[in-house]
């Protein structure tokens, strides 16, 4: 059975220079600015299985995901798809592409609002050659049109004639209009009411089932996290702190910014669970805290932390992993 | 059988651009404006009486046979010593006013819309490139916008206009004349296209719709073309009502100055020039009808321009 | 029984577009009692930000008010002349909206806006003013209040921004704040931390509270009753308990449903089919029983009044039925 994952990523590093236009450093003398917004993250997902990168703003997730879809060039990192190597500064084969396609976080921006339903959906595969006559183009789209539970007929309509939800699915047609078997999805369900959340995330779920998708999921919302994925990794600040499969890391979470993270989400079962409040804001990324990014908010934190950046070992990276949180 | 079906369902579904147009929200707006509808008005009875001067007029002013310069400066029609051949009074060539008005209106329209258009061409072509590509591609073409900026469009056609005499000399002005203009005004007015185009190619090109097309692969010239483009030209329309009318008072401006079309080719302008010499001697008709002409026809472009660019500004309704 | 802080009446707001009269809210009706804290939760276009814009009196036109009252501590505040309404905004009625970046004008210190509401409605001179704001900003949690009252709002983080809005909100001792949405802008971890700060303080104060938001967490975490409002109506109000654990209205206990559980996974979520009607087509009689598993030919007809079903009350002919 040992056949090489979906997809490696492997040390993936990317840095933003944010220093102050050259006039003004030179004048008044600043040093230039970098920003780390991934550093050194690691991570395989297996084929047909979901992995779910969790964080909150500024913890790199869709950086993450921008880097593996080629959209950003990577500062440093190996990426692989199915054995094959990806190589984000310089755009990938074509071949290579067409098994990728991201569904991204806004429906309302993520449709060209010129542009018709059908002519949308059959821009992959145009751009693909994957279709050799109008006719049988028109029949994929109202295939596809018809697998994410919308009519064929919707083909001739604009994006604006939609809601949120039924944008969603159009946007998650035409990733599956290139057959692509791999989908990064960027917080698709954020955007969108909690029941037409239900409805895109169920039609996800079964999607995956059918036509053995692998899935690099992104969210900021642990519930969805533990209902979708099967291996979740989380970040903060850029680093993977903790991966564990969904089970595991829901019910032992080894890190302490997991178990906070676990812990602030309201409780909605009513189970009067008592808390331990989160301290402080996630810092500045630019100027992050020394040693464990995590040391000022961390009620465990000791001097080693403050010193040494802990790396990922057995899942966790923290000094002090499996202590009781006070 | 089922295929059949789907395209007979899509047929009713779709809906045709004519009833998107009409039932559109700007067509809404527009009828509810009685301002603006008079002034529509008036500006496509002008351009369609520019367009049919040929069949509208009484003679053709530029056709030196038709033109007797025994009829020099006769009055208005219902002034003492008129004629009644000439509505409008004549020209000290001896035109007949309306029919010079309606040629010229033609001259001063064809080169107001091909000068637009030119600066229109250049500055969102520019303007895509700047706002998409950023960088140094952005810095270079904005240092060279403000540069231009400095060049009114007089200076700019009249340096035109003596590069290509001398480049060009022996050939009669009535050839070139036309391109020089058009030329002048594209060169003087596309900076306005390129700052506004890319201002808003620089937001629309973060949406994702663009991402999503660079994960399919599609070439940066179809992105700008087929994606950006429709979508950020809307304020343009607004620019380009607005610039008819500098263009073409421009163009008269350059004309007045003599560095325009020659006295057989009349633009308004070129009418407004001549007449303006006349004006203390009595003949006062000569520079009045075309000069009003020009003001209505701008005045008119204008209002439909304001007009436009408050109904595009998203506000709630 | 004394006088509820807010009393709304049958409320209705139309819409006159030139596609037809849009009833955007219909015969809405709740109030709020002294220190208690009302969740109002729904999906987009139920009209719950709708609701709070009415009682403000800041209504987008051609929204207006067609029907309904508004009581504020019992006296009538719909259809109040424009300077009466800005006494009571901020005096009487204090508001928190989504987006801390907006809500405090760049260009002026956080001290200098707390102080000049302050003393809009409250006989304080400066020193005194400038001391109470210093105490707000602490009771919000803000440290070094004495330093950071200089400071602008672009120097302090979303979290603290936000607990700076609350501090506005609570500086003319109001007896109600509107909140709409208050969390939704900030990560998880803050968002728990402010809705600690909103309950504490107004409890410490008595102040009713109007909590807008989709997010039933929060009101779960919030919320003493809890109205679920769909299409413009109350679908059902009562105490969150009761309508989070055993909701009697089929949509409450659709929307319970598809809310992804924490803690555990099952296979599919429970979907409630369809979308929630426009406005502009909003269907007859019961507004939501294209999309009811529960539904019967009687729901075609007449919208159902809130009836008692359980421990709450829901506007179901059927409520209490299990789907």
């Amino acid at each position: 059975m040992t056949e090489h994952p979906m997809i490696t990523i492997e040390g993936a590093r990317k840095v933003f220079d944010v220093s102050s236009p050259w006039l003004e450093r030179v004048l008044s003398g600043q040093p230039p600015q970098y920003l780390v917004a991934v550093d050194n993250v690691s991570l395989t997902i297996g084929k047909g299985k979901t992995f779910a990168l969790v964080g909150e703003s500024g913890s790199g997730k869709s950086t993450v995901a921008r880097m593996v879809t080629g959209l950003l060039p990577a500062t440093q990192g190996r990426f692989e798809i199915d054995g094959h190597n990806l190589d984000t500064k310089h755009g990938y084969p074509r071949a290579l592409r067409r098994r990728m396609q991201m569904i991204f976080q806004d429906p309302y921006a993520s449709l060209d609002p010129r542009w018709r339903v059908g002519d949308i959906i059959a821009e992959p595969m145009r751009a693909f050659d994957l279709v050799p006559s109008r006719h049988e183009e028109q029949l994929r789209v109202g295939q596809l049109l018809k697998m994410v539970g919308l009519d064929p007929a919707d083909a001739v309509k604009f994006p604006h004639q939609f809601s949120g939800g039924q944008r969603q699915r159009i946007a998650i047609a035409r990733a599956l209009a290139s057959d692509a078997d791999v989908l990064v999805c960027d917080e698709p369900t954020s955007a969108l009411d909690v029941s037409v959340q239900a409805q895109i995330l169920n039609l996800m779920k079964r999607l995956q089932k059918e036509l053995g998708l692998t899935l690099l999921f992104i969210s900021h919302n642990l519930a969805v996290v533990r209902f979708m994925a099967d291996v979740v990794g989380v970040m903060y600040l850029g680093r993977l702190v903790e991966t564990a499969d969904v089970e595991t890391l829901f019910s032992a979470p080894r890190h302490p910014y997991t178990k906070m993270l676990l812990d602030a989400v309201p409780d909605l079962a009513m189970t009067g669970r008592k808390r331990q409040p989160v301290q402080g804001e996630i810092p500045n990324p630019i100027n992050p805290p020394s040693g464990c990014t995590f040391h000022p908010r961390c009620p465990l934190a000791q001097d080693l932390c403050k010193r040494e950046l802990p790396r990922l070992k057995n899942g966790v990276a923290c000094h002090l992993a499996d202590q009781p949180v006070a | 059988m089922a295929q059949e079906k789907t395209s007979g369902q899509a047929n009713r579904v779709q809906e045709s651009l004519w009833s998107r147009l009409r039932n559109h929200d700007l067509t809404y707006q527009f009828l509810r404006s009685p301002i603006t509808v008079a002034a529509a008005v008036i500006c496509l009875v002008l351009i369609l009486s520019a367009i049919c001067a040929p069949w509208l007029a009484t003679m053709n002013p530029f056709d030196p046979k038709q033109v007797l310069l025994m009829d020099a400066n006769i009055p208005p029609v219902w002034i003492e010593g008129g004629d009644p051949r000439f509505v409008f009074g004549t020209d000290d060539q001896g035109r007949d006013l309306y029919s010079a008005i309606l040629y010229g209106l033609r001259v001063s329209l064809a080169i107001g819309a091909g000068g637009v258009a030119l600066a229109a061409a250049i500055g969102i072509t520019l303007g895509l490139m700047a706002g998409y590509f950023g960088g140094r591609t952005d810095a270079i073409i904005m240092r060279i916008a403000d540069v231009q900026l400095t060049f009114p469009a007089i200076l700019i056609a009249l340096l035109v206009n003596g590069i290509v005499q001398a480049l060009a000399k022996g050939s009669s002005r009535e050839t070139w004349a036309f391109g020089v203009l058009i030329l002048s005004i594209g060169l003087s007015f596309w900076v306005q296209y390129a700052r506004t185009i890319r201002g808003s190619t620089m937001i629309e090109k973060n949406k994702d719709y663009i991402h999503a097309a660079k994960l399919v692969g599609q070439p940066t010239v179809l992105i700008m073309l087929r994606h950006l483009l429709p979508n950020v030209i809307g304020p343009t329309l607004v620019i380009l009502t607005i610039n008819m009318g500098l263009a073409i008072i421009t163009e008269a401006t350059l004309s007045f100055l003599g560095v325009g079309l020659p006295p057989t080719q009349p633009s308004l302008g070129t009418l407004i020039s001549i007449g303006n010499k006349y004006l203390f001697s009595g003949d006062w008709w000569i520079v009045t009808f075309p000069g009003v002409t020009l003001a209505v026809f701008v005045l008119s472009i204008n209002l439909i321009g304001d007009w436009l660019r408050d109904a595009l500004n998203p506000r709630l309704q | 029984m004394s006088v509820p802080v807010l009393d709304i009446r049958n409320l209705h707001v139309d819409f006159k577009t030139r596609h037809g009269v849009l009833h955007a809210l219909n015969g809405i009706s709740f109030s709020i009692a002294r220190g208690e804290v009302l969740g109002v939760v729904g999906e987009s276009g139920a009209g719950k930000s709708l609701t709070g814009s009415a009682i403000i009196g800041l209504l987008e036109p051609p929204g207006h008010i067609t029907g309904g009252e508004i009581y504020l501590n019992g006296a009538r505040i719909d259809g109040l002349d424009f300077e009466s309404m800005r006494h009571i905004r901020g005096k009487k009625i204090g508001t928190i909206f989504q987006d801390p970046l907006t809500s405090l004008d760049p260009l002026f210190r956080v001290g200098e806006q707390l102080i000049e509401t302050i003393r809009t409605h409250l006989p304080l001179d400066e020193k005194q003013a400038r001391a109470r704001a210093i105490s707000l900003l602490a009771d919000v949690g803000i440290p070094a209040p004495e330093k950071r009252i200089d400071a602008y709002p672009h120097e302090f983080s979303g979290g603290m921004r936000q607990r700076v809005v609350i501090a506005l909100a609570l500086a003319a001792e109001p007896d109600l704040v509107i909140a709409d949405e208050p969390t939704t802008a900030l990560d998880v971890s803050v968002q728990a931390q402010i809705i600690e700060v909103l309950k504490k303080l107004c409890r410490e104060r008595g102040t009713a509270v109007m909590l807008i938001t989709h997010d039933m967490g929060v009101i779960a975490e919030t919320a003493d009753r809890v109205a679920v409002m769909y299409a413009g109506r109350v679908a059902e109000i009562g105490p969150v308990r009761s309508v989070v654990k055993h909701p009697q209205h089929p949509y409450a206990q659709g929307l319970m449903g598809s809310i992804p559980p924490l803690d555990q996974r099952p296979s599919q979520l429970q979907q409630i089919e369809g979308s929630m009607p426009r406005l502009s087509a909003i269907p007859k009689g019961c507004a939501f029983h294209p999309r009811c598993p529960l539904v019967i030919d009687a729901c075609h007809q007449t919208q159902p009044e809130l009836r008692a079903s359980g421990e709450s009350f829901a506007a179901c002919i059927r409520a209490g039925e299990a789907a």
